[in-house]
């Protein structure tokens, strides 16, 4: 396998030359996430187990890591955002064993993978679900009933990882219903909470492994401290890039910042 | 029907180690055996629908089949989207139960009845409606709901006793036999108590229900009915629109069944804007039985 650093910058190229060639925007949540998908899908996730994606507008992040490890071929995925496509905006399901639900509405994903983790635990499975959450998942309700749940059900083989980001659809969290993915509200719920730089794949992969193996009944949840538009300059921490699509200058530029970030 | 439901389950769920059953925290004095006899399989979610749907939808995808049960409005409304993002688009076996549809919650007010419940559910991708009329078609619906393996609501209220006892259950039954059929009349639900209440006195009216919504085809006797009538009411505790009335008129219209007279009594909502009890709601909205005999007696007149 290709060290992380390869596999960080040929994804997050991919998804600037994916974007670009679809006009398309959200990609400020796809780069703020990709390391932690990477982590997640390339290194710690086995087969049996599943992973739900409950910032659905992340999706190309986990299109290319699907690419990446084989599941969509390179030519579906360059039909990404296409008419006539299997790959929209927000993942759709019932093609890919790796999308295994249709998501994009925030709030659902905590909900399906406790679902999924009591499943394996009625079924006494040894096998972890993970589910990544942004910050816009921790404003919604449903996201807080299913902690409840995961916790009172003892339910330790669920990681839950947020994307924290720190900005939403129309400004910074803590300008709207303030810090929701705060490590203090999991703690009181009764998660294991771990704080992350959520871009150091090392630390991440080895967070994953120490919740893997800390069968102490209760969830865990990584709290990743990451960057909108992770990577490139201007995107960096700017919300208009939820939305924009790249000029062919903007391109250039994007792609220089990559390849400057790992050659450093 | 609670109860009667309550035993089915128990009894499916006993054939079946996949069966697993979810309440919204509800179920006093109902539920006791169920919980008893599923044990890891019976779940309390708490009082959030939401959560309960979407982890549901989790629990399917690892092969269980899933019921969820709380008061109809609870089970349908809050939860809409899980019910149509997480189950529906994936075609998974999530089977929804409100107890005590239309206004069967009646003067624990209107936050508690369902009487847009079919409506909101059925045009639904891969959803179909369950809505027994009388006590003996709750365990026929439930095993059904099993059986298809899809997505379902059960709509369960008054469970009255069959007028018929020999008759073999289907999705579409013929539960009034007249000698000289005038009119033919289809209930959704146990409301259609109210319309045997109205034609005791009478033998020209054909009572069926319908206990499966959307509506597969109009065939069969029903069809045979409505040819020679010409005479349609649906009665239904449901507002007009998205209900079964609705539905079927256009089945009708698309399948080519003749008829000259079509009229549609269901509920009216809260005109006068006070509450009582689920009788007097029926009365207020034309669907007790004193105002369907009305009703039928002036399509009588004028045949």
């Amino acid at each position: 396998m290709k060290n992380s650093g390869e596999i960080q910058k040929q994804l997050r190229t991919r998804i600037l030359e994916l974007s670009h060639q679809a006009n398309s925007g959200h990609i400020g949540g796809a780069l703020s996430c990709i390391d932690l998908l990477i982590s997640i899908l390339v290194y710690n996730k086995n087969e049996e187990e599943d992973f739900i994606l409950s910032k659905g507008h992340a999706a190309l992040a986990l299109y290319v890591c699907l690419n990446y490890s084989g599941e969509i071929p390179d030519s579906e995925l360059l039909s990404f955002y296409k008419n006539g496509t299997q790959l929209p905006a927000h993942p759709a399901a019932n093609k890919y064993k790796g999308i295994p639900f249709a998501l994009g509405s925030l709030g659902h994903g905590l909900s399906i993978a406790t679902g999924i983790a009591q499943a394996n635990k009625i079924q006494a499975s040894g096998n972890h679900t993970f589910v990544l959450l942004s910050d816009g998942d921790t404003n919604e309700g449903t996201t807080w009933e299913a902690a409840h749940f995961a916790v009172n059900n003892q339910l330790d083989r669920l990681i839950v990882v947020i994307d924290k980001n720190s900005i939403q659809g129309f400004g910074n969290s803590s300008d709207i219903l303030g810090d929701t993915a705060n490590a203090g509200t999991w703690i009181s719920i009764g998660f294991d909470v771990f704080e992350i730089d959520g871009h150091d794949i090392e630390l991440i992969n080895g967070t994953i492994q120490k919740c893997r193996i800390l069968l102490n009944g209760k969830p865990k949840v990584l709290i990743a401290n990451t960057t909108k538009g992770k990577g490139v300059s201007y995107m960096e921490k700017r919300m208009e890039w939820h939305y924009l699509p790249m000029t062919e200058e903007q391109y250039t530029q994007a792609l220089q910042d990559i390849n400057k970030l790992y050659h450093a | 029907m609670r109860k009667i439901f309550s035993r089915a389950i128990e009894k499916v769920s006993n054939e079946n180690e996949k069966i697993v059953f979810i309440t919204g925290d509800l179920g006093y004095n109902a539920l006791e055996n169920v919980q008893e006899s599923m044990k890891n399989r019976f779940i309390n979610a708490g009082v959030a629908e939401q959560n309960m749907v979407g982890m549901a939808a989790g629990m399917a995808y690892k092969g269980y089949k899933v019921f969820c049960y709380s008061i109809a409005p609870f089970i349908v409304y809050r939860c809409l989207e899980q019910t149509r993002n997480d189950v529906c688009f994936h075609d998974l076996p999530v089977f929804l139960v409100g107890n005590g549809g239309g206004y069967g919650y009646g003067i624990m007010g209107a936050t508690h009845h369902a009487i847009e419940d079919i409506a909101c559910l059925s045009p639904l991708p891969n959803m179909t409606c369950w809505i027994p009329a009388f006590a003996d078609d709750v365990e026929y619906c439930i095993r059904e709901i099993v059986k298809n393996n899809k997505p379902a609501y059960l709509r369960l209220g008054l469970g009255n006793p069959y007028p018929d006892k020999a008759l073999q259950i289907s999705t579409v039954n013929h539960v009034i036999v007249s000698k000289q059929p005038k009119i033919t009349l289809i209930a959704l639900g146990p409301i259609v108590q109210n319309a045997i209440e109205a034609v005791k006195e009478l033998d020209c009216v054909d009572i069926f229900t319908i206990l499966k919504v959307p509506v597969a085809e109009i065939s069969g006797e029903l069809e045979q009915s409505i040819s020679k009538t010409g005479n349609v009411i649906v009665l239904e505790e449901h507002v007009q629109r998205g209900g079964l009335g609705e539905q079927l008129l256009m089945k009708m219209v698309e399948s080519g069944v003749r008829f000259h007279n079509f009229k549609s009594l269901h509920a009216k909502g809260y005109p006068t804007q006070l509450y009582g009890n689920q009788k007097y709601y029926q009365e207020i909205s034309g669907i007790d039985a004193k105002s369907i005999a009305l009703v039928i007696d002036e399509i009588i007149q004028n045949f």
